[in-house]
């Protein structure tokens, strides 16, 4: 099949890609023909209600479902042409995922966490270790490299969720309400590093119910019944207050 | 009513002259209220005729000062004491209303209406967020006071967009439920006088209870736009 060349810039294309859930009178649309792109620089946000299909449309952004129609493109990579052990691959290489509830391996460091997909991805230990370093560092927590999970607060494990995510190569982060377990404040620090890893040459979807958090996005756009009905762009010359530093 | 206390506040801590007044205010405010010098005389001239603030002679280059009397140091003591009753104008807040009235036409698509501002809402947000991710932590007290008043704009907008997110859900159940039906205009008279209270309890159309419902919770949830920080 032939393949249009994406954007350079491209990190993330959806065309029109359509989940349903089991066969004919019972069958339950999930997502109803989704396009999306996510560039570099750029962080979206995914609104909607529970179930508009905001989780369904993050698993197979991450290939980690199959859709049942429409491309996934990483990266400038078809989906639909790879197989199961290829998008693994390409998983671990080109995406990284912040969860809710951080995900870290509790008998590992905070630093073994980060390395650990290099590892899986054949990487040379010191050099895995050197960008494991690079990517805590990116997110403030160099110095807690060497603390279990259990040592860090919540905030601090989201962070080296974060700096899992981006760490080597990756650019692509997809985030599932990623500030859900933590308070306010802290899920403030995590916002801002994550939009800092974007505003550094990432790019990513945070999927999340909360408009504060939404907000942080270049873009958010609204799912309602699998189907994108709206969206809300920033726009940077308009700023409704003034004063400090006037942006 | 805030910009007279605010004023007699600043007040307290020493006599000031009107454009001096006026720039504390700015400072003190992160300049997210900006006043013009016409409003602080004005104001003054409020405050001096209720025994509030009493005029100086003029120093030697004849600046006219203001200083606070007592009866204005007890009202800025109050004013501090007492919590801000936003109260009826909060009940009365724009969207809500227009919300309340959607939901009775006929034709309207109320998911519509409320995702149009829902958008809006949201870009508000977006802009406000951006504002004061550029600014990082305030370093000064100045700052930080423009970073209160930037938070409390951001979460006056994060509850708007939940009060939007809520009411779509509630007007859904509604719908299912059979009760979301436009109301047509009433063929009765109206009474004269205030409309009497029973309207609301009574076994009138389901529909206008589920709205008033909404409109209730909206006086809850909407807040600051009124005071003077979404100028």
């Amino acid at each position: 099949m032939s393949r249009a060349a994406t954007a350079p810039d491209e990190l993330l294309r959806l065309d029109g890609v359509a989940m349903h859930y089991g066969k004919g009178e019972t069958s339950v649309t999930a997502l109803a023909g989704i396009d999306l792109t996510v560039s570099r620089g750029e962080l979206v946000a995914v609104m909607g209600a529970s179930g508009s299909g905001k989780s369904t449309l993050l698993t197979i952004a991450g290939g980690l479902t199959r859709p049942t129609s429409g491309e996934v493109i990483v990266e400038g990579q078809w989906l639909s042409d790879m197989s199961p052990a290829r998008i693994a691959m390409l998983r671990r290489r080109s995406l990284g995922f912040v969860f809710q509830d951080f995900n870290l391996v509790p008998v590992l460091t905070a630093i073994e966490n980060v390395t650990l997909p290099l590892e899986l991805d054949g990487w040379k230990r010191g050099k895995a270790r050197r960008a494991a370093l690079d990517a805590l560092d990116s997110v403030e927590l160099a110095d807690r490299a060497d603390r279990f999970p259990d040592d860090l607060s919540g905030g601090q494990q989201q962070r080296v969720a974060i700096a899992r995510a981006i760490v080597g190569s990756r650019r692509l982060i997809l985030a599932d309400e990623p500030t859900g377990a933590l308070d306010s404040t802290t899920g403030e620090v995590v916002l801002r590093m994550l939009r800092g890893r974007v505003d550094a040459g990432a790019g990513g979807i945070l999927v999340t119910h909360d408009a504060r958090h939404a907000a942080w996005a270049d873009r958010i756009v609204f799912l309602r019944d699998g189907r994108i009905v709206d969206e809300s762009t920033a726009d940077r010359a308009e700023s409704l207050l003034t004063g400090r530093h006037t942006v | 009513m805030s910009v007279r206390q605010s004023l007699l506040a600043i007040l307290d801590q020493g006599p000031c002259y009107g454009y001096q007044l006026r720039a504390e205010f700015d400072r003190r405010t992160g300049s997210s209220w900006p006043l013009n010098v016409g409003q602080i005389y004005s104001t003054l001239d409020r405050l001096e005729r209720d025994g509030l603030v009493e005029r100086t002679d003029g120093d030697t280059e004849g600046q006219i000062y203001y200083r606070i009397t007592a009866a204005g140091h007890r009202e800025v003591a109050e004013w501090l004491r007492s919590p801000v009753q936003r109260g009826v104008a909060a009940a009365r807040d724009e969207l809500a209303i227009k919300l309340a009235i959607a939901a009775t036409l006929p034709g309207v698509d109320i998911a519509q209406v409320i995702q149009v501002q829902r958008a809006a809402t949201l870009k508000s947000l977006q802009e406000l967020t951006r504002a004061k991710n550029a600014s990082g932590e305030p370093e000064s007290p100045e700052e930080l006071a423009w970073t209160l008043v930037a938070d409390a704009m951001i979460f006056a907008a994060e509850a708007e967009a939940r009060w939007l997110d809520h009411s779509e859900a509630r007007l859904a159940r509604a719908s299912a439920a059979g009760l979301a039906a436009a109301l047509p205009l009433s063929t009765e008279t109206p009474k004269r006088g205030r409309p009497a209270k029973k309207a609301r309890g009574a076994a009138g159309p389901a529909k206008a209870r589920a709205v008033t419902a909404a409109t209730v919770e909206a006086a809850s949830v909407v807040t600051a736009h009124g005071e003077g920080v979404s100028r």
